[in-house]
C-alpha cells in the first residue's frame, strides 16, 4: 500500500479522493480518523493528518469539531469536474502517444472505440 | 492527562571513552586504546514526533541516547531536555530523568523479581505510569506478570521493555532496538502499540532500529548517524524525496537511469528494478510512462546503505549487494 514515487499523504489524499469519486464513501459520510489511518496503514499519524488538510483545503472534506472529518456536499460533483477534465491530458494522450509508438493507426483507435474491430472495449482489457 | 512533550538539543557533543587496563588470561596487562563514540554532534530533537535513530553498529547511536536519558554525560559539548523554552542538562537533574523514559535492548529489567514487581517500580518512578495500559500490553504479548524475567524467551523480555516504555507514557520515551528477539507478529503488534497510544497520548519518541523498512514509515523525523556524526537529520519525507525507484525491462530503466547516480540495483529475469538518487523531472515520469517502466518511492534502506556505506563515491556493488542481503534475510 501507498508504494507510489510521491509522499504518502500525497498517496493517501488520492486514495480518498478516488473513494469519494467512486461513491463509496458518501456525501457526509465520516472519514477514518488520523489515529484509525496509521494503525490501519502503519503509518505516522502526522503523515494522515497532512492528507486531510490538504482534502480540507480542496473542499472535499470537512471537519466537524470534536467528531472527525466528513466528506464534503458536493465533493463528488467537483471531483468529477476535475477529473474530467484532466481525463484527456492525463489519462488518454500518454495512451495515445503509446498507440503512435507501436504503429497503431488512428482507424484502428476508432474503431476500437465504436466497438466495429470486432471488439467490445467496455468489457475488453486489451493491454494499452 | 497529556504532560507536553520533551524535545532535546545537543551542540558540539563528543563522548570518548578512556584507555583501559585489561588482564589477560597469561597474567600480563594489555592497554585498550580509548574511543570515541560522539564526535561534535549538533542535533535538535523536535518535541512531539516520533523520531527514527538510524545508524550502523557503533555508529554512536545508544551513546546519543543514553545521554539523553542522563545514563552518561558528554566528554565535551552541551545537551538539553526538556519542554518549551525550559531546557535543561539531563546529568543529576531529577525533573529530566522522571520523565525520560530510556529502554535499552537490554531490558533493564529486575532478573530475579516478578514482572509485576518491576511494573511497581516503574509506577513509582514514572509520574505518568499507565498501569492499565501496562496490563493490557502484557496480554497482547502474551506475558504473565507473575513471570521472573529469567523464565522469559529473548523476544518476550525485549516486549516487557516495550511495555514499559508505552505506559510510561514519558514525554520522552527512547526505544533502543526494543525489538529484538521478537518475532514478526510481536514486532508488528509492537509497532501498533506505539501508534495508537502516540496519536492519543502524543509524545516525543526516539527510536532506533536496524529494520528500516519495518519502521520507516513510523517516523516523522530521522536522524542517521555515522561514525559519530550526524550525516543526515531531516523530516522523513525530505529524506524520501532524496530518490526514486525504476522497475520496468532492463533496455528502458538503464536509459531513463542515464546520469544519475544508483542507489541499488535489484534484477529479476529481464526485469530490473533501480533506486536512484535525485527526483524524477517531467520529462523522466513521461519517458517511464511511455516506455512501461514504473516509477516508485524510494526504500530507505537503500538509501541509509548508501549513506553509511564508507569511503562510497559513486554506486558501488558493495552498496547493492547490501542492500539486497539485508532484504532477502528479512523476508
Amino acid at each position: 500500500m501507498f508504494d507510489g514515487p510521491e509522499p504518502i499523504y500525497v498517496q493517501i489524499a488520492r486514495m480518498i479522493r478516488a473513494q469519494v469519486l467512486a461513491g463509496e464513501l458518501a456525501e457526509e459520510e465520516q472519514v477514518m480518523s488520523t489515529t484509525q489511518f496509521a494503525t490501519t496503514f502503519r503509518i505516522n499519524p502526522a503523515t494522515a493528518a497532512k492528507a486531510f488538510t490538504g482534502l480540507v483545503d480542496e473542499g472535499v472534506l470537512y471537519k466537524r469539531r470534536g467528531l472527525g472529518m466528513f466528506v464534503a456536499p458536493g465533493a463528488r460533483e467537483r471531483l468529477l469536474d476535475e477529473h474530467r477534465k484532466a481525463y484527456f491530458d492525463e489519462v488518454l494522450a500518454p495512451a495515445l502517444a503509446q498507440a503512435d509508438l507501436l504503429g497503431i493507426s488512428t482507424d484502428e483507435l476508432v474503431s476500437y472505440v465504436l466497438g466495429t474491430n470486432g471488439h467490445r472495449p467496455t468489457t475488453t482489457t486489451e493491454e494499452s | 492527562m497529556t504532560p507536553a512533550p520533551f524535545g532535546a538539543r545537543l551542540d558540539d557533543v563528543v563522548v570518548r571513552f578512556g584507555a583501559q587496563r585489561r588482564l589477560t588470561a597469561e597474567g600480563s596487562t594489555i592497554k585498550d586504546e580509548g574511543g570515541t563514540a560522539l564526535d561534535g554532534v549538533t542535533l535538535d530533537l523536535r518535541p512531539g514526533v516520533i523520531t527514527g535513530i538510524l545508524g550502523r553498529n557503533g555508529a554512536g547511536k545508544s551513546t546519543l541516547l543514553s545521554l539523553l536519558a542522563a545514563f552518561n554525560r558528554p566528554t565535551e559539548g552541551t545537551v538539553r531536555v526538556g519542554a518549551g523554552d525550559l531546557l535543561e542538562e539531563p546529568w543529576e537533574n531529577p525533573w529530566v530523568t522522571a520523565n525520560v523514559q530510556f529502554v535499552r535492548e537490554s531490558g533493564d529489567l529486575m532478573d530475579d523479581e516478578r514482572v509485576s514487581e518491576t511494573f511497581k517500580y516503574y509506577a513509582d518512578l514514572r509520574p505518568y505510569w499507565d498501569a492499565d495500559l501496562a496490563g493490557r500490553l502484557l496480554d497482547t504479548f502474551e506475558i504473565q506478570p507473575r513471570k521472573k524475567p529469567t523464565q522469559l524467551s529473548r523476544g518476550k523480555r525485549s516486549a516487557v521493555g516495550a511495555t514499559i516504555g508505552l505506559a510510561a507514557r514519558a514525554p520522552l520515551t527512547i526505544l533502543d532496538e526494543v525489538y529484538l528477539g521478537m518475532d514478526a507478529p510481536t514486532r508488528y503488534a509492537f509497532y501498533d502499540e506505539i501508534l495508537a497510544d502516540y496519536a492519543e497520548h502524543p509524545r516525543t519518541i526516539l527510536l532506533s532500529s536496524h529494520l528500516v523498512e519495518e519502521v520507516e514509515r513510523l517516523f516523522e523525523d530521522v536522524v542517521v548517524l555515522h561514525r559519530g556524526r550526524v550525516l543526515l537529520a531531516e523530516p522523513a519525507e525530505e529524506m524520501q524525496s532524496r530518490g526514486f525507484s525504476l522497475t520496468g525491462p532492463v533496455a528502458a530503466v538503464d536509459e531513463l537511469a542515464r546520469g544519475r547516480r544508483e542507489l541499488h540495483r535489484q534484477r529479476l529475469g529481464a526485469t530490473v528494478q533501480v533506486t536512484l538518487e535525485g527526483a524524477p523531472d517531467d520529462g523522466a515520469t513521461a519517458g517511464a510512462r511511455a516506455a512501461g517502466v514504473e516509477i516508485g518511492s524510494l526504500p530507505l534502506q537503500d538509501l541509509f546503505v548508501r549513506l553509511t556505506q564508507d569511503g562510497g563515491s559513486g554506486a558501488s556493488s558493495t552498496a547493492a549487494e547490501a542492500g539486497t542481503s539485508a532484504r532477502e534475510g528479512r523476508r
